[in-house]
């Protein structure tokens, strides 16, 4: 019974999606923070996601016929990259921040995007928490086999 | 005469083992469902319940004998090959081919028919019992 790996693959998910939705508030948090040079203005943060790869792990073990079914267990967070979309550049010569010809650089932050990142994580979440419960459900049923 | 336990249980305990295999595979597709490239998969219930019963000699399905060391097993080494990539129905840019809805659809069948097979497999506990207290 495998059904524990069940958490693990759920957990998983949980924890992308968090990943996800905390770079999600940090983009929003910071898309009005101005900046006077481009190499100092806050750039919007994406995490990449993989499936956690279990071959190589898979073919050391030799393992048992059934445990090897599933090409890969879960998803990981490879990083967090930093969006290279051209900066947002506003002409504000008032502006404390404004370079001598009056620009202030403003990050590359899709509010609009970022919204809908927003909720496909939290769905996303709420997803891997249904498995998760459903997993518990069915743990808890074998526990009374034979009563 | 001895009570065999698995001509007792008859194939519900194989049943409830693919069961759960098949909730962790749609589970790893749920948790995938924003992975750029990667393609859902599913198994073929039918052919690994009956690779499981062939293995341990129960059922009537028929196996292929080898007569020979460089023939190779049937079916076989097996499971890799039940478990196959689900065809997309709206297939996304990044080349995911997880529809989240599908999947919860059929962990959530899977979910039933796993209690069911696990009623069963309860009731040939409880007949069992009651044969052994000769109540």
């Amino acid at each position: 019974m495998s059904l524990g790996q069940i958490f693990d693959i759920a957990g998983s998910g949980m924890a992308a999606q968090s990943i996800r939705l905390n770079t999600t508030a940090s983009n929003i948090a910071n898309a009005d923070s101005a900046s006077s040079s481009e190499g100092d203005v806050y750039k919007a943060r994406k995490p990449v996601f993989s499936a956690v790869r279990q071959d190589a792990f898979r073919m050391a073990l030799g393992g048992d016929l059934m445990d090897e079914l599933p090409d890969s267990k879960g998803v990981a967070v490879k990083g967090i990259i930093e969006s290279d979309a051209p900066m947002d550049m506003r002409y504000q010569p008032d502006h404390p921040m404004a370079d001598d010809k009056g620009f202030v650089m403003y990050p590359n932050v899709n509010i609009v995007e970022e919204m809908a990142d927003m909720m496909s994580a939290s769905r996303s979440f709420q997803t891997n928490v249904d498995v998760m419960d459903a997993a518990k459900t069915m743990m808890q049923r074998i526990l009374t086999l034979g009563q | 005469m001895t009570i065999s336990f698995s001509n007792a249980l008859g194939i519900h305990e194989q049943a409830l083992e693919v069961r759960v295999q098949r909730a962790e595979i749609l589970a790893n597709n749920l948790a995938n469902a924003d992975t750029p490239g990667f393609k859902a998969r599913d198994v073929d219930f039918k052919a690994i319940l009956g690779d499981q019963m062939s293995a341990q000699g129960i059922g009537g399905a028929l196996k292929m004998d080898t007569t020979n060391g460089k023939h190779l097993p049937h079916g076989a080494d097996g499971g890799a090959e039940a478990l196959l990539y689900r065809t997309p129905s709206q297939p996304s840019v990044d080349g995911n081919t997880v529809d989240t809805q599908q999947e919860t659809a059929e962990f959530m069948k899977n979910t039933l028919q796993y209690q069911s097979s696990f009623q069963f497999l309860n009731g040939r506990f409880k007949s069992l019992t009651s044969a052994i207290r000769g109540e």
